[in-house]
């Protein structure tokens, strides 16, 4: 059975997820992915009608269940720097990132 | 026998009635950690010694002294004369997902090791309001991606109080372990696909997935948004009913927590469960899953011996009046795994996009050309196996051009497995029952190793678990003897919709009706030790 999800691909995935992958965890992980698609494609069997509609959550999610939904108000946050103190890198209470890619216009 | 091997309801007495202060509760807990746990997991463990695996292992961050300051408020509590809350001086542990202010809150990542959480997530704010002291955070898979907690980031890892060879189950592993070795009373855990319930059974404790919603996520580490339901592990049912009343409720925070009142889930415990329909589904007697290599479906009965529990459980319940209903059918549950593999990547890739080293957790310290190099160094370095394969699996299976094939069915699919649960538990029904009764499991807990890399063969561990995830029904599962290797066996009640109280009520009563069985009697390894 060849690979679904061939080297070629694998590697845009990788790229779209932003993770920088050494070469034998890379192997592993696409290997892993593969197995597990095995057992995703038991899904394409399953016969599915147009009564059949998608469901995003289990219980469903009636207006009495659901609590009253807060007033939009703006509240301060009691204390800024605790959040920014979990920051890699912060100047003046902005938090410092390497360069943006960009192209001039 | 220590303070700490009474049950959270006992301590809770003794605490309210002055007999006992909180502190000397705390200082019990202390010292059992410091007999049983070893050292804590760290990211740098160096080599796992022989010593290292006689023991637990289940802390990432022991927070002694600010449980030794809690303990004191409380006992201050009670010499003013005021109400120190329900669960006053009981000792609790948190799996390492839920944010507590001023405390280490890592998910067991690489990618949080250095995060301090800046708030506190609902369910410990309650216990905490309702008195119960937090020892300290525990040790779970990355993420609560697994099911031994092997894959933690934070080794050693922790390991089975009943044999210390073995997996405590996972993810919230260290939640089980830190109870069935009486290190606290309680824990909270999360279950996404059988997370709470699963370590339960391998660890001989009682386990809680409330009802999607029943429980606020506020302040929990997200994996599957859709799935992921916080919940109490204890060492018997009417400790989990305690620590659930103290949980449970709406939560200004969070929009998905229902706004359904919350009972004393102790009010019915003592209640006849005569006249109850409990069903039996053939469907959870087999594990049905595809065999990686060969591409080829398996089918494999359950262990005979969980079978037999399973089954005796059945007897001594209809000895009380229950009817057993036999050959419930619930044909969609060999899809749970397939559907979850589906559904809970695409969740968890779409939470793990924000850990970017920007704001907060782990950057890399590699120079680096730009943001998004800095992006892929920080996320490869810092993610372990189990987020790398999700991150991809969930991108893979919600792209434009495959979701039709892969998300969407599985929501569908997801539908299927819902509507197995209207139909058992309809009271126009066929079936009619008002709970299921399964094995928690496949098979008791397995040596440590044994599953760890073969991330298919790993989920199926959760194939009798997985489905209430999907159809947001709660469950618990509860220990319902041992193997021949001496190992916990977990029997499983699963009900409809927010039916916590009946289902709590039926355990008590299997509770009572096995409570001088010789099992009963054993205590796990580390305690004889």
């Amino acid at each position: 059975m060849t690979d679904q999800i061939t080297p070629e691909l694998f590697q845009h995935l990788v790229q779209l997820g932003a993770m920088e992958l050494k070469p034998d965890e890379a192997e592993y992980i696409r290997h892993q992915l593969n197995n597990q698609l095995k057992a995703i494609n038991e899904l394409a069997a399953i016969p599915l009608d147009d009564n059949t509609p998608p469901a995003a959550h289990g219980v469903p999610y009636t207006p009495e269940m659901r609590p009253a939904l807060r007033q939009d108000e703006w509240r301060p946050e009691p204390d800024p720097q605790k959040i920014l103190a979990q920051a890699p890198q912060i100047a003046e209470n902005y938090i410092v990132v390497p360069e943006i890619p960009h192209t001039d216009l | 026998m220590s303070i700490v091997d009474h049950s959270a309801f006992e301590i809770a007495q003794l605490v309210r009635s002055g007999e006992l202060s909180a502190a000397e509760v705390t200082e019990a807990a202390l010292e059992r950690i410091n007999a049983v746990d070893g050292r804590p997991g760290t990211l740098d463990p160096g080599e796992i010694s022989a010593e290292d695996k006689t023991k637990i292992h289940a802390f990432i961050t022991l927070t002694a002294e600010r449980a030794r300051k809690q303990a004191a408020a409380v006992d201050q509590k009670l010499a003013n004369g005021e109400d120190p809350g329900p669960l006053a001086g009981v000792p609790f542990t948190s799996k390492d997902i839920f944010c507590v202010e001023g405390t280490p809150s890592t998910a067991a990542s690489r990618i949080l090791a250095n995060f301090v959480a800046p708030y506190t997530a609902t369910p410990v704010a309650r216990m905490e309001s309702a008195g119960a002291i937090m020892l300290g955070k525990v040790n779970l898979d990355e993420f609560a991606y697994g099911s031994s907690s092997e894959s933690s980031a934070f080794q050693p890892a922790p390991r089975n109080p009943w044999d210390t060879s073995r997996v405590p189950g996972g993810s919230s592993g260290g939640s089980a372990a830190s109870v069935a070795s009486g290190e606290c009373a309680l824990s909270l855990g999360t279950d996404t696909a059988g997370s709470v319930r699963q370590p339960a059974a391998f660890c001989g404790v009682v386990g809680v997935k409330p009802t999607y919603g029943r429980v606020s996520r506020y302040g929990l580490i997200a994996f599957g948004s859709s799935l992921d339901c916080p919940g109490p592990v204890a060492r018997d049912i009417i400790d989990a009913a305690l620590a659930l009343n103290a949980i449970s409720g709406a939560d200004p925070h969070d929009s998905t927590a229902a706004a359904i009142p919350v009972p004393d889930y102790t009010a019915q415990l003592q209640e006849s469960v005569s006249g109850m329909r409990i069903g039996l589904s053939p469907e959870y007697f087999r594990i049905i899953y595809i065999n990686s290599e060969t591409g080829e479906i398996d089918t494999q009965p359950i262990t005979p011996e969980i079978e037999k529990s399973v089954l005796e459980s059945a007897n001594h319940l209809a000895k009380m009046g229950a009817e057993i209903v036999e050959n419930v059918a619930m044909p969609h549950t060999r899809y749970g795994i397939p559907t979850y593999f589906v559904i809970s990547r695409v969740e968890a890739a779409s939470n793990l996009h924000r850990f970017d080293g920007v704001k907060y957790g782990y950057r890399t310290p590699d120079a680096v050309q730009d943001l998004t190099e800095m992006y892929r160094r920080s996320r490869g370095q810092a993610f372990g196996p189990q987020p790398k394969l999700r991150i991809l699996m969930g991108m893979y299976v919600s792209a434009a051009q495959y979701s039709a094939q892969y998300y969407n069915r599985a929501l569908k699919v997801r539908t299927l497995i819902r509507r197995d649960f209207e139909q058992a538990f309809d009271p126009q029904g066929q079936y009619r029952v008002h709970a299921l009764l399964t094995p928690t499991t496949p098979t008791t807990a397995f040596p440590i190793g044994d599953l760890y890399g073969d991330s298919v063969l790993m989920q199926y561990a959760d194939q009798f678990t997985v489905p209430a995830n999907h159809a947001g029904v709660p469950g618990i599962s509860l220990p319902a003897g041992l193997d021949a290797h001496g190992l916990p066996i977990g029997i499983q009640l699963l009900g409809p919709d927010f039916s916590e109280a009946r289902l709590l009520q039926l355990g008590r009563a299997y509770e009572i009706a096995t409570q001088d069985a010789e099992w009963r009697k054993r205590k796990p390894a580390v305690l004889a030790a």
